[in-house]
């Protein structure tokens, strides 16, 4: 029996179990996949929002601009690559410019201190990849870029350091009030008994929430798809680059990643299937266009990996959070869209609030770990390089050619809180395999590592989800194998 | 910091060849550095035959070709630096490398030699849209697996790209067990050579379909079926030729790009229609001292000719390292015009060519019976017939040092017309 129980290991559903690991309660979190990070989390713009965007007043708002400060707070603890580069909304036209000062108001209304509108010099001055029919900018220097499946992955470790269960490959397929606890049953067979049960699921929050007969929760989700450019298209740009949105869509971003690539898109297409994830040629054509308005430059020939998410979108604007209008001790955080990332931070914090106020004891731990330690070889002076390498020769035998990573990080990554075991979970947690060659040369030695850490057969290695398997079977191998 | 005469990045083909022949123009103090275990590079994978038919007369397979350089090399003086990775090179010759050995260090060369290679281009590259499901692989990658490792890549596979190495691995999983439904290929011809055509696909009734690609891509986990259609003029899909393809495996041959992140962050001069550093008639850079060869600088199709490339650069390499620094005379440009796409070298300075000059170049059409013409200005210095040249095979000309001693421009342009008989 456990007090608390979480459904779902995206980055709200880690970052609430590390909030609920600071006290003294049983916790667990059930995730369908088979890694943390699998869902929206791993496949999104990756920005960390200032808070001009939501409308003042809204929980969104509040919790976008809090979060945002807790964010950079959060990733300084757990060694979590964060970088405030700052964002830019571009006007084009008047409308925009519009646009721009009310989101200026909205921004300062919504309590960021910082908020600048620039001039088109000043824009073109900081920004010179910037079309040259920019009229003027909203700057904000509260803005930033994280590695989004990092961060889910420090938060998740940081619960489990602090006794929090957390089970992959559990798709949750009923959930039964019976008097005082809930029954979770998870389609391994297993079943989980629980106090109070946070529906942390993201697109697939309503069909959970429906398990407990609550309808309220209606998600509508809506596919955005990107391009990942090269580094050599990396420096292009110095700030987030947003759009104003239009009658025909949002617009698109064009910003520097922080591992030093190009990111572009998303679009936004509503999509039946929760799971499809696949890109289209006419969603790509659309967004290669838009971004071309914004930063004319952009080579698109240097494009070195396309993909898409999709978000939990919902009718109502704002985030639905909150305890269950027909079941008590059933909490939902739903329709977790954009800002949800910047948010969660803040999202967990106010959570747990309410468990508290609606009857669920919570007593402060006086041991919580906090911290992360993380071996990048990169990062380090020559002489630190050496003192690893001495002490550790595989750090010295580069795997990945592209981004630099070391056997020693790879193998760390399989071992320790919340291993590794696929080849995309290696390139999660290292970015082995993330350059520009996309594993080419390494994915071959990453299952050979995966293979001999693990001690299971190359055949049964796996790219990514349950089902992906790599390599078929022995090539003609005779008698004596 | 350890301190050499000449420093070779990379120990396949070109690297082997440029520190024998180094060697044996004089430079004792050399350094091989090769991030692999073993040497050999990509030939070590390449188990089929056809390497070495120029440069030795003989059928070799890809690790007995490497093989015999291997023996050069060990009849050197030159030390051989294994697993071991360059992460950067200066302008002045400081080259930062890491090893499980010895670290992290600093070497210092009085010359350099990039023989990097290349890597394949990857899905992104030609924006195949569609779900993302294991068993995507391109043909080099899944060769490596079947060929090293031992492992089949999958059952039922579509090769996309009619590359060489395409090519190669749909005879490859053929004869290891797999049914290969297609090789689909973009342009309305092969890019790979054609005796691989003849003897990779026609032999095994492998269907080749010519202006088609993949438009789309199923699967959630596990590939399940590509989606195939014939491409107009424009390369655009043409609706209503779409094909299905029931398979877990798409490789792809789509083309090679050098390996040039050292050489760009190094400031040498990229020719964009190559990839490669630019290069002077002896296979020097833009940066003084250092030297570049084999598919670093443009992707062959024969080993032999980036052995041959190679040894140019060794040999010039050795000059420079041994005091002859008289290479800095007047720069003739080569200009590749009309089908011709690009040559190397680009650029050439006349007194350093002892008697001739041989000029690689690629086209970008099929001519039969084709005249390639080489000119100063208005004037034709020379000309040379070939029977016909096609876009998958790399081309040369030698260009005599008579004919290019008295140029009275500053370039000279090449360019491909078809013979019209009369």
């Amino acid at each position: 029996m456990y007090d608390v129980l979480i459904i779902g290991c995206g980055v709200v559903g880690a970052a609430v179990a590390r909030e609920f690991s600071k006290y003294n309660i049983s916790l667990a979190v059930l995730e369908a996949q088979n890694d943390v990070a699998m869902g929206q989390t791993k496949a999104n713009s990756a920005i960390i929002h200032a808070g001009y965007d939501p409308e003042t007043g809204t929980k969104m708002a509040k919790l976008n601009v809090f979060g945002n400060e807790l964010t950079a707070k959060l990733c300084k603890k757990l060694n979590v690559s964060f970088k405030r580069i700052g964002s830019l909304v571009v006007a084009f036209d008047e409308y925009d410019q519009m646009h721009v000062n009310n989101l200026f108001s909205r921004g300062s209304a919504n309590g960021i201190k910082d908020l600048e509108i620039w001039s088109r010099e000043k824009c073109l001055k900081e920004e010179p990849a910037l079309s040259n029919k920019v009229k003027c900018a909203l700057y904000a220097p509260s803005a930033g870029i994280i590695n989004p499946w990092e961060y889910a992955l420090a938060l998740a470790q940081t619960a489990v350091k602090n006794g929090a269960d957390i089970y992959f490959d559990s798709f949750v397929t009923s959930i039964k009030k019976e008097q005082e606890y809930f029954k979770v049953s998870v389609l391994n067979g297993s079943s989980y008994y629980a106090k109070y049960i946070i529906n942390a699921a993201g697109v697939h929050s309503d069909e959970i929430a429906s398990m407990v007969s609550d309808n309220a929760v209606k998600i509508v989700p809506t596919k955005g798809e990107y391009y990942l450019l090269d580094k050599s298209q990396g420096t292009l740009v110095n700030h987030i680059i947003f759009q104003c949105p239009t009658e025909k869509g949002k617009g698109v971003l064009v910003a520097p990643t922080i591992h030093g690539n190009l990111i572009v898109g998303p679009n936004a297409e509503y999509t039946k299937n929760k799971n499809d994830t696949s890109t289209s040629a006419s969603g790509l054509d659309y967004v290669a266009k838009m971004a071309l308005k914004s930063v004319p430059d952009i080579n698109f020939k240097d494009n070195i990996r396309n993909f898409s998410g999709v978000r939990a979108n919902t009718l109502d604007e704002d985030f639905i959070i909150g305890e269950s209008n027909t079941v008590k001790g059933f909490f939902n955080l739903a329709g977790i869209k954009s800002p949800g990332l910047t948010a969660a931070a803040a999202i967990a914090k106010e959570i747990v609030q309410i468990c508290s106020q609606s009857g669920v004891v919570l007593e402060r731990k006086d041991n919580f770990i906090n911290e992360r330690k993380v071996v990048s070889l990169k990062s380090l002076t020559a002489d630190e390089k050496n003192k690893l390498i001495s002490s550790d020769p595989k750090f010295g035998r580069v795997i990945c050619r592209c981004e630099t990573v070391t056997e020693g990080e790879i193998i760390a990554a399989l071992s320790g809180v919340l291993p590794a075991h696929t080849v995309d979970g290696v390139k999660r947690r290292t970015n082995a395999g993330m350059g520009r060659c996309q594993g080419g040369f390494c994915s071959s030695r990453i299952v050979e590592i995966i293979s001999s850490q693990l001690g299971i057969d190359p055949c049964e290695v796996l790219q990514d989800a349950q089902g992906s398997v790599i390599l078929t079977k022995r090539t003609k191998s005779g008698d004596t194998v | 910091m350890r301190h050499y005469q000449l420093a070779i990045i990379g120990a396949g083909p070109a690297g082997l060849a440029a520190a024998v022949k180094a060697y044996e123009n004089g430079v004792k103090k050399i350094l091989v550095i090769e991030r692999d275990k073993i040497l050999g590079g990509i030939l070590n994978q390449c188990i089929h035959n056809g390497f070495g038919l120029h440069r030795f007369k003989q059928e070799l397979t890809g690790p007995e070709y490497a093989d015999r350089y291997i023996k050069m090399l060990n009849e050197t003086s030159a030390e051989i630096q294994t697993d071991t990775m360059v992460l950067n090179i200066t302008k002045e010759r400081i080259l930062s490398v890491i090893s499980p050995l010895r670290g992290f260090e600093n070497i210092k060369a009085d010359a350099v030699i990039l023989a990097m290679g290349c890597r394949e281009r990857t899905r992104g590259a030609i924006r195949i849209p569609g779900s993302r499901p294991s068993g995507i692989f391109t043909a080099g990658t899944a060769q490596r697996y079947i060929n090293i490792d031992g492992y089949m890549v999958g059952r039922r596979a579509v090769i996309l790209g009619s590359g060489d190495i395409g090519l190669i691995m749909a005879r490859r999983m053929t004869l290891e067990g797999a049914k290969v439904l297609a090789c689909i290929e973009v342009m309305p011809y092969s890019s790979g050579l054609n005796r691989n055509i003849v003897q990779c696909l026609n032999d095994f009734d492998i269907p080749l379909y010519l202006s088609h690609t993949v438009i789309d891509i199923k699967g959630a986990n596990r590939l399940e079926k590509v989606i195939a259609a014939k491409v107009d003029e424009n390369r655009r899909p043409i609706k209503g030729t779409e094909m299905e393809f029931d398979c877990d495996t798409l490789l792809l041959s789509i083309g090679l790009i050098p390996e040039n992140e050292l050489t760009r962050a190094c400031g040498i001069q990229i020719d964009f229609r190559t990839n490669g550093a630019y290069v002077y008639e002896n296979m020097q850079t833009s940066c003084e001292g250092i030297f570049a060869c084999g598919n670093v600088v443009h992707v062959h199709d024969l080993v032999d000719y980036v052995s041959e490339e190679s040894e140019k650069a060794g040999e010039a390499a050795a000059k420079y390292i041994l005091g002859d620094k008289t290479l800095n005379n007047k720069t003739i440009e080569i200009d590749a015009q009309g089908a011709v796409t690009y040559t190397v070298p680009q650029r050439m300075r006349c007194e350093n060519i002892d008697k001739n000059l041989k000029v690689f170049f690629r086209v970008n059409k099929s001519i039969d019976k084709a005249k390639i013409i080489v000119s100063d200005y208005q004037k034709d210095i020379a000309s040379f017939k070939k029977q016909y040249v096609v876009p998958g095979e790399m081309q040369n000309i030698i260009l005599a040092k008579n004919q290019i001693e008295n140029i009275r421009g500053d370039y000279i342009t090449i360019r491909a017309e078809e013979i019209i008989s009369e």
